[in-house]
C-alpha cells in the first residue's frame, strides 16, 4: 500500500480549516497558522511531483476505494500531468494569497480565524477536484467548493458583497444543476451497460449512442462553462471580482474557474469525444467572442477590480479555443495557460488589491502618477500588466501563442479573429496602467506608501514564477504534454500535418 | 483542409532564397551566449538592484555593452578569417518548448548578417550609454535609465542573434518594451505616457503580423527556425510565400515606423534624447529592414510581396521627407527623416538580391550619421536648456563648435554629400532602384532632393543665421563625456563609405543573401550619380533660399501657410485617420458593448431573478392567514384529488 | 338493516361538520365541527366493519377517537390560551401567521 499522496494533500488543508475554526479567535494566531499549514501542503505537493511522478506514466499516485457501492461511486484520486499542474497551482497560490491577505480577514461579518479556515477548506477542496478520478466524487467536491467562496465573498468582501455572493452562487448553482442531470445520465448508461460505476477509466470505456452523449455532454459543458466563465454567461464574474477581497479574487479566478476549463479537458472530451467533435465549431466560435468580447468590455471598464475579471473572461476565451481545436499545441497551450493564467492574474489582482487598499477606491479614474511616489508598487503592476498582455519573455505569452498555433493549424480565420486580442490586451493593460501610474500626480490624491516587506514577499514568488516560466516554459511542457497527448487520442482528431516535411536535425 | 488552405503548386527550386546551414559553434564563438548575457546582467542588476545601486549603476551600465562589443569584435574577426560557407555558426542553448510535433531551440546564430547588426547595436549602443552618463547627469532616476538601455541591448540581441522565427519575436517584442519604457521615461508628463502607449500599441498591431507569420510557418513547416523554414520554403505553394512575406511586412511596418503604421515615431520623441538616438534612429527602427533580409528566402518566392516592400518603402521616404520639411521641434525633423531614411532601406530590401546588401549598407551608415545627429541635437538642447524648437535657435556653431562641427558631419552624410558613408550607400539604393524600375529610380531621387531640402533647413536654423535664443538661454558647449562619441560617431559618417570599397559588404553578406544581382541601367552609372548630386545640390540651393542666413525666420511658425505645408505639419493627416477610422469607432463599440452586456447580457439574468422574485411574491399572498380560507383550499384540494380519482376509475 | 343508510348519515353529518368550519368564526364551534366530521367517519369505519364483517374498521375509529382526545386536550388548551391573551375565541382574529 503506497502513500496515498492525494488525499493527504488535500487533507491537510481540511484538518487545518477545522483546527483553526476550533482554535481561540485570534488576529495574530489565525494567518501565520494558515500560513504554515499551506506551505507543509505546499511542500508536499512539491515533493510528491518531483520524486513520484513520472510524466509520461498516465494517471498516477492512485488510490481506489468503494464508497457508495450501489451507485458504482468511488473514493478514487489520481492525477495526469493536466491534474498535476493545476494540483501545484492550487498548492503554490494559497500560501501567497494568505500572505497577501493578512489583514483582510479582520474587518468581516465572522472573525479572522473563518477567514483564513475557509481558505484553507477551499485549498484541500480544490486539491481534491483536481485529483479526482471518479465522476461521482468530482461532482461532490465540485459543488462543496461553492460553500467556501460564497463565504468568502458574502463574509469578507466590499459593498454590495451579498448581492454578488447570492448571484455567483446562484450561476454555480444552475450549472451544477446541469451538471447534476449528467451524472444521473451516466448513470443510468453504466448501469445497462453491466453495473454501474462512476471510475473515469471504466465510464471513457462506455459504448454510448450519439444523441445520449450529446445531451451528457452539453450538461458537463455548461456547467464548465459558467464556471469558466465563458461570453454569455460571464457576467456574475466582474461583480462577484469587484465585491471580494483581492485574496477571494485571486481564489475564484486563479483556482476555481480553472476547474471548468480543467473539467473540459477531463470529462467533456474524455468522456464524450463524439459530442465533443459535434460541438466544436459552435464552442470554437463562442470562445472566439469571449476572447474579442472580454477584452473590449475590459477596455470600457473604470473599475480596477472589474477589469481585471473582463481580461480573464477574454483569457479563459483562449483557453477553451486551445482545448477545443484538438491539436497538441492547442491542448498542452491551453493546460499551460490555466497555470500561467492562474500566475500572472493572481499578481495582477493582488497589486490592484494593495492599491485599492491604500486608497480605498478602485476606479482608475481617481489615480495618477503613482509611480512617482510608489516605484516598487509601480514595477510590480508593469511586470503583472505585461504578463496580462503576453509578452513574450513573460509565461503566458508560451501558452496564449501555442494555443493560436494550434488554432491556426485547425482554423485560419479563428486564429486570424483571436490573435486581434493580443492588440486590445496592450490597449487595457496599458491605459490602465497609465492612467493610474503614469502622468501627473493628481492633486486629489494623497502620496501613495510603497509596498511594504510582506507585499513584496507575496508578490516576488509570483513574478519569479513568471519570468522563470517565460523562457523555460518546458519544465511544465514536459509534464503536460504526454497527457494531452493521451486526452487528443481519446478523442481521436488527426492532427493536420505541416504540408512541407521538413527534416530535423539539420542542425549540428 | 479548412477553406483557407494556402495550396497551390510548390514552385520550382531554382529560384529560392539562400537557405540558412549554419555549422556549430566552436573557439570564441562558443561565448556567442555572452554577448547577449552582458548587458541582460546589466538590467537584471540595476533594474532588480534598486536604489542600492545608484552610485555606480551608470557605469555597470556602459561597461555591460562595451564588454559586448570588445566580445563581439573579436568573433567578427574570427569569422573574416573564414571561407564563405563556413561564415554561419550557430549555437543551441536549451530547448524553448516542445510540444508535440513542434520545437523551438533557443538558439543563436552568429553569421555575417547578425554580425553586422551586434557590432552597430553594440558599438553605437555602447557610444551612446556613454553620451548618457553626461546627459542624464541630472536626473536623479539615471541608474533606471541605464537598467532600461541594458534591457533594450539584450532585447536587440536577442532580435538578430536568434535562430528561430518565435525567439526573434521574444526580442522583437522586448525592444518594443523597452522602447515603451524609454519614451515614458519622464512619465509624470502626459505626454510622454500617452506617447508610450501609442508607440507600443501600434507596434503591436504590426506584432499581429509577425505572431500570424509564425503560426503560418508552424502550420506550413512544422518548425519556424530559420534553417527549416529556409529548407522548406521552395517546397511550398507562391501562395504561402506571398502570405507569409506580407504577414511579415505588416510586422516590419510597426516596428520601423513604415506607412502605415508609422504614426507612433514622430510622438517617440517625448524620450530622452539618447533613446531617440539609439532606438529610434538607429537600432530598433531597422529591424523590420532586418527582418526582411533576413527573410530573403521567402521573399524571392513571393515577387508580389516584395512588390509590396518596395512600396511601403517608397511611400515612407516621402512622407517621411514631407513631414521632415513641415517640423520646427528638431527632434521631429529628424525622426521624420528616419522613417524617411528607413524608407530607402526597405526599398534596396524589397528590390531584392540586387538590394539587399545595399539596404544593410545604408542601414549601417544611417546608424552612424542618424545617431551622431540625434546626439547632436541632444547637445544642442542641452545647450538651450532643453528647448527643441528651432526657431529659437540660431547661431549655434559658435557657441558649440564641436557639436556644431560633428553635427555638419552627420548632415553631409545624409545628404549624401560626395565622399561621405551616405553619399555611398543613397548612391547605390537609387541606383538599384531606376535598375528596378524607373518609378522607383525616379521617387527615389525625389527623396534625395528633399532629404536635401529639409536637413539644409536644420542646419540652417539651427547653426547659422541670427540668434534668437530665448533670453535665460546661455548656450554652452557640453561636457567631453558628451562630444567623444560625437566625435566617434561623426568619424564613422565620413569613413562609413569603406565597407563598399571593393564591393566588400556585398561580398559579405553573399552567405546570407545570395550574390548580387545587377540591373543594367540605360544610362552609365556615373551620369546617374552626377543626376544624383544635383539634384540634391537643387535642395540645398532652394533650402539656403529661404532660410539662408540672409533670411529672417519668425520666431513662431507662420500660420498662413498653404494646404500642403499644413497637411505635413499634421503628419500627413496619419493621426487624423487613425482616430476617425479605429479609435473613435472603437471607443464607440467599447461604450456600446459596456451598455450591452450591462444591460441586455446581465439585464437578462437580473429580470430572470425578477421574474422569479415578483412570481413568488405574488404567489405568497395567497396565504392569508385565516384559517376558513386555508380549509376552503383544503377542501377544494380534496375535491379535486376525488374528482381525479373518479375520473380514472370511472373511465 | 342497510349499510347506506349509516354511510347517508355519516356523510350527512360530515358535510354538516365541513360546512361549520368553513363558515363559523367562532374557535370553540370550529372545533365542534371537527369533532363531528370526525365522528362521521367514525361511523363510516363501524358501518364499513359491520358490512365486511372485519374488525379492521373498528380498530381504526378507536385510533380516531384516541388521536382525537389527544387533540381535543392541545386544540382546547390553544384555544383557551387565545383567548387569555386576546379575549377573543374569534379564529379569524388569529391570522398573524402569514405573508
Amino acid at each position: 500500500m503506497s502513500f496515498p499522496w492525494l488525499s493527504v494533500i488535500a487533507a491537510l488543508p481540511l484538518i487545518g480549516a477545522v483546527a483553526l475554526a476550533l482554535a481561540p479567535r485570534s488576529r495574530r494566531i489565525a494567518a501565520p497558522l494558515a500560513l504554515a499549514v499551506s506551505v507543509l501542503a505546499l511542500a508536499l505537493g512539491l515533493v510528491a511531483a518531483l520524486t513520484q511522478f513520472d510524466p509520461g506514466g498516465g494517471f498516477q499516485l492512485t488510490e481506489q476505494h468503494v464508497w457508495i457501492a450501489s451507485l458504482g461511486a468511488y473514493y478514487a484520486m489520481g492525477v495526469d500531468g493536466i491534474g498535476l499542474t493545476l494540483v501545484l497551482l492550487t498548492l503554490v497560490l494559497t500560501p501567497i494569497v494568505i500572505l497577501a491577505s493578512w489583514h483582510d480577514g479582520d474587518e468581516g461579518r465572522w472573525s479572522t480565524n473563518a477567514f483564513f479556515a475557509w481558505i484553507l477548506a477551499l485549498e484541500g477542496l480544490a486539491v481534491g477536484v483536481f485529483a479526482a478520478t471518479d465522476v461521482f466524487l468530482f461532482y461532490v467536491l465540485f459543488e462543496a467548493t461553492l460553500v467556501p467562496i460564497y463565504f468568502l465573498i458574502g463574509g469578507f468582501g466590499g459593498a454590495r458583497r451579498n448581492y454578488a455572493a447570492v448571484k455567483f452562487l446562484l450561476f454555480s448553482l444552475l450549472g451544477g444543476l446541469l451538471m447534476l442531470a449528467s451524472v444521473v445520465g451516466l448513470y443510468v448508461v453504466a448501469a445497462d451497460n453491466g453495473g454501474p460505476t462512476y471510475l473515469l477509466s471504466e465510464l471513457s470505456q462506455l459504448p454510448m449512442d450519439e444523441t445520449t452523449g450529446r445531451w451528457l455532454f452539453l450538461g458537463f459543458f455548461i456547467a464548465f462553462a459558467v464556471k469558466a466563465p465563458m461570453f454569455p454567461v460571464h457576467t456574475w464574474l466582474p461583480d462577484a471580482a469587484q465585491a471580494a477581497t483581492p485574496g477571494t479574487s485571486v481564489l475564484l479566478v486563479s483556482i476555481l474557474d480553472k476547474i471548468g476549463t480543467f473539467g473540459m479537458i477531463r470529462f467533456c472530451l474524455g468522456l464524450f469525444p463524439e459530442a465533443s467533435q459535434w460541438a466544436s465549431p459552435v464552442i470554437i466560435v463562442l470562445a472566439v467572442v469571449s476572447v474579442l468580447y472580454g477584452a473590449l468590455l475590459a477596455i470600457g471598464q473604470d473599475d480596477m477590480r472589474r477589469l481585471i475579471a473582463y481580461t480573464s473572461v477574454s483569457h479563459f476565451g483562449f483557453i477553451v479555443l486551445g482545448i477545443f481545436v484538438f491539436t497538441s499545441q492547442g491542448g498542452s497551450g491551453s493546460t499551460l495557460y490555466m497555470f500561467n493564467h492562474g500566475m500572472s492574474t493572481a499578481a495582477l489582482f493582488l497589486v490592484t488589491g494593495m492599491l485599492i487598499h491604500r486608497h480605498g477606491s478602485a476606479r482608475i479614474s481617481d489615480y495618477g502618477g503613482v509611480q512617482r511616489s510608489a516605484p516598487v508598487l509601480a514595477g510590480f503592476f508593469l511586470v503583472a500588466g505585461l504578463s496580462s498582455l503576453s509578452l513574450p519573455g513573460l509565461s503566458p505569452f508560451v501558452s496564449e501563442f501555442l494555443v493560436l498555433a494550434g488554432t491556426f493549424r485547425r482554423s485560419e480565420v479563428a486564429a486570424v479573429a483571436a490573435v486581434l486580442g493580443i492588440v486590445l490586451a496592450a490597449l487595457y493593460i496599458l491605459l490602465m496602467y497609465k492612467r493610474t501610474m503614469n502622468g501627473p500626480v493628481r492633486d486629489s490624491l494623497p502620496a501613495t506608501r510603497d509596498l511594504g516587506t510582506r507585499e513584496r514577499l507575496a508578490l516576488a514568488p509570483l513574478i519569479a514564477v513568471i519570468v522563470v516560466l517565460g523562457f523555460f516554459p518546458q519544465v511544465l511542457l514536459d509534464v503536460i504534454d504526454p497527457a494531452v497527448g493521451a486526452t487528443l487520442d481519446v478523442v481521436g482528431v488527426e492532427q493536420p500535418a505541416p504540408d512541407v516535411m521538413v527534416s530535423e536535425g539539420s542542425l549540428p | 483542409m479548412s477553406p483557407l488552405a494556402l495550396s497551390g503548386t510548390p514552385l520550382a527550386s531554382g529560384e529560392a532564397g539562400v537557405p540558412v546551414v549554419p555549422t556549430a559553434v566552436d573557439g570564441v564563438f562558443s561565448l556567442l551566449w555572452l554577448v547577449v548575457a552582458l548587458p541582460a546582467l546589466g538590467a537584471l542588476v540595476l533594474l532588480v538592484g534598486g536604489r542600492r545601486t545608484d552610485r555606480w549603476g551608470h557605469l555597470l551600465g556602459c561597461a555591460m555593452p562595451i564588454g559586448s562589443f570588445l566580445l563581439a569584435l573579436v568573433m567578427f574577426v574570427q569569422l573574416l578569417g573564414r571561407d564563405h560557407e563556413d561564415r554561419q555558426v550557430a549555437q543551441t542553448l536549451w530547448t524553448w518548448l516542445d510540444v508535440g510535433d513542434y520545437t523551438v531551440q533557443m538558439g543563436l546564430l552568429f553569421d555575417p548578417l547578425s554580425a553586422l547588426f551586434v557590432l552597430l547595436i553594440t558599438g553605437v549602443g555602447s557610444l551612446i550609454h556613454i553620451y548618457s552618463v553626461g546627459y542624464m547627469a541630472h536626473d536623479d532616476r539615471r541608474r533606471r535609465f541605464f537598467g532600461y538601455l541594458n534591457l533594450f541591448v539584450t532585447a536587440m540581441l536577442v532580435l538578430v542573434l536568434a535562430d528561430d522565427y518565435l525567439a526573434v519575436f521574444l526580442g522583437w517584442e522586448g525592444v518594443g518594451l523597452a522602447s515603451y519604457l524609454l519614451i515614458g521615461f519622464w512619465a509624470h508628463k502626459d505626454s510622454a505616457a500617452t506617447a508610450a502607449n501609442k508607440a507600443f500599441v501600434v507596434n503591436r498591431v504590426g506584432d499581429l503580423g509577425m505572431s500570424l507569420a509564425v503560426m503560418l510557418m508552424v502550420a506550413t513547416f512544422g518548425t519556424s527556425s530559420f534553417v527549416g523554414v529556409s529548407a522548406g520554403m521552395p517546397e511550398t505553394s507562391e501562395a504561402v510565400a506571398t502570405v507569409l512575406g506580407l504577414l511579415l511586412l505588416l510586422a516590419a511596418c510597426g516596428k520601423s515606423a513604415q506607412v502605415p503604421l508609422q504614426s507612433w515615431l514622430l510622438d517617440a520623441m517625448e524620450g530622452p534624447t539618447p533613446v531617440s538616438a539609439l532606438i529610434h534612429a538607429a537600432t530598433m527602427v531597422t529591424a523590420g529592414v532586418y527582418l526582411v533580409v533576413r527573410s530573403n528566402f521567402v521573399y524571392e518566392l513571393a515577387p508580389v510581396a516584395q512588390t509590396a516592400v518596395v512600396i511601403v518603402g517608397l511611400v515612407t521616404l516621402l512622407v517621411g521627407a514631407v513631414i521632415g520639411c513641415a517640423k520646427d521641434d528638431i527632434k521631429k525633423a529628424l525622426a521624420g527623416s528616419t522613417m524617411s531614411q528607413i524608407g530607402y532601406m526597405m526599398l534596396a530590401a524589397g528590390i531584392g538580391p540586387a538590394g539587399y546588401a545595399f539596404a544593410i549598407f545604408h542601414l549601417l551608415t544611417h546608424g552612424f550619421f542618424k545617431a551622431n545627429m540625434f546626439l547632436g541635437a541632444g547637445s544642442v538642447m542641452h545647450a538651450t536648456n532643453d528647448d527643441v524648437d528651432m526657431r529659437h535657435y540660431g547661431a549655434l556653431r559658435k557657441a558649440a563648435p564641436i557639436t556644431f562641427a560633428t553635427f555638419a558631419f552627420g548632415y553631409l552624410a545624409i545628404i549624401g554629400f560626395p565622399g561621405f558613408s551616405g553619399f555611398f550607400s543613397k548612391d547605390h539604393i537609387i541606383e538599384a532602384a531606376f535598375g528596378e524600375n524607373w518609378v522607383y529610380g525616379v521617387g527615389a531621387l525625389l527623396g534625395a532632393g528633399i532629404t536635401a531640402f529639409y536637413m539644409t533647413r536644420v542646419m540652417l536654423m539651427t547653426f547659422f543665421g541670427e540668434r534668437r535664443w530665448r533670453p535665460d538661454v546661455h548656450p554652452h558647449e557640453s561636457p567631453a563625456v558628451m562630444t567623444t562619441p560625437l566625435v566617434v560617431l561623426a568619424a564613422g559618417s565620413l569613413v562609413g563609405g569603406v565597407l563598399i570599397l571593393g564591393d566588400w559588404i556585398v561580398e559579405w553578406l553573399e552567405p546570407v543573401v545570395g550574390p548580387e544581382e545587377h540591373h543594367e541601367l540605360f544610362v552609365p552609372a556615373i551620369v546617374l550619380t552626377g543626376l544624383i548630386v544635383l539634384t540634391v545640390l537643387a535642395g540645398v540651393a532652394v533650402a539656403w533660399s529661404r532660410y539662408g542666413p540672409s533670411q529672417t525666420i519668425a520666431d513662431t511658425a507662420p500660420t498662413r501657410v498653404s494646404a500642403a505645408t499644413r497637411a505635413a505639419r499634421a503628419d500627413l493627416y496619419g493621426d487624423a485617420l487613425n482616430e476617425a477610422v479605429f479609435m473613435r469607432p472603437g471607443q464607440k463599440l467599447t461604450a456600446a458593448l459596456v451598455y450591452v452586456d450591462d444591460v441586455l447580457i446581465d439585464g437578462t439574468v437580473n429580470a430572470l431573478a425578477a421574474l422569479v422574485g415578483g412570481t413568488s411574491g405574488t404567489a405568497r399572498r395567497l396565504q392569508t392567514g385565516f384559517v376558513r380560507s386555508y380549509a376552503l383550499t383544503m377542501l377544494g384540494g380534496a375535491l379535486l384529488a376525488i374528482a381525479a380519482t373518479l375520473a380514472v376509475t370511472l373511465s | 338493516m342497510n349499510t347506506e343508510h349509516y354511510l347517508t348519515l355519516s356523510a350527512l353529518l360530515f358535510t354538516i361538520g365541513a360546512t361549520g368550519v368553513l363558515v363559523r368564526r367562532n374557535a370553540i364551534v370550529v372545533f365542534m365541527s371537527v369533532e363531528l366530521m370526525l365522528n362521521a367517519t367514525n361511523l363510516a369505519f363501524v358501518s364499513f366493519s359491520r358490512a365486511h364483517g372485519q374488525l379492521d374498521g373498528q380498530v381504526a375509529a378507536f385510533f380516531v377517537m384516541v388521536v382525537a382526545a389527544a387533540e381535543v386536550v392541545v386544540g382546547l388548551a390553544i384555544i383557551v390560551a387565545i383567548f387569555r391573551s386576546r379575549r377573543s375565541a374569534s379564529v379569524d382574529d388569529a391570522s398573524l401567521l402569514k405573508y
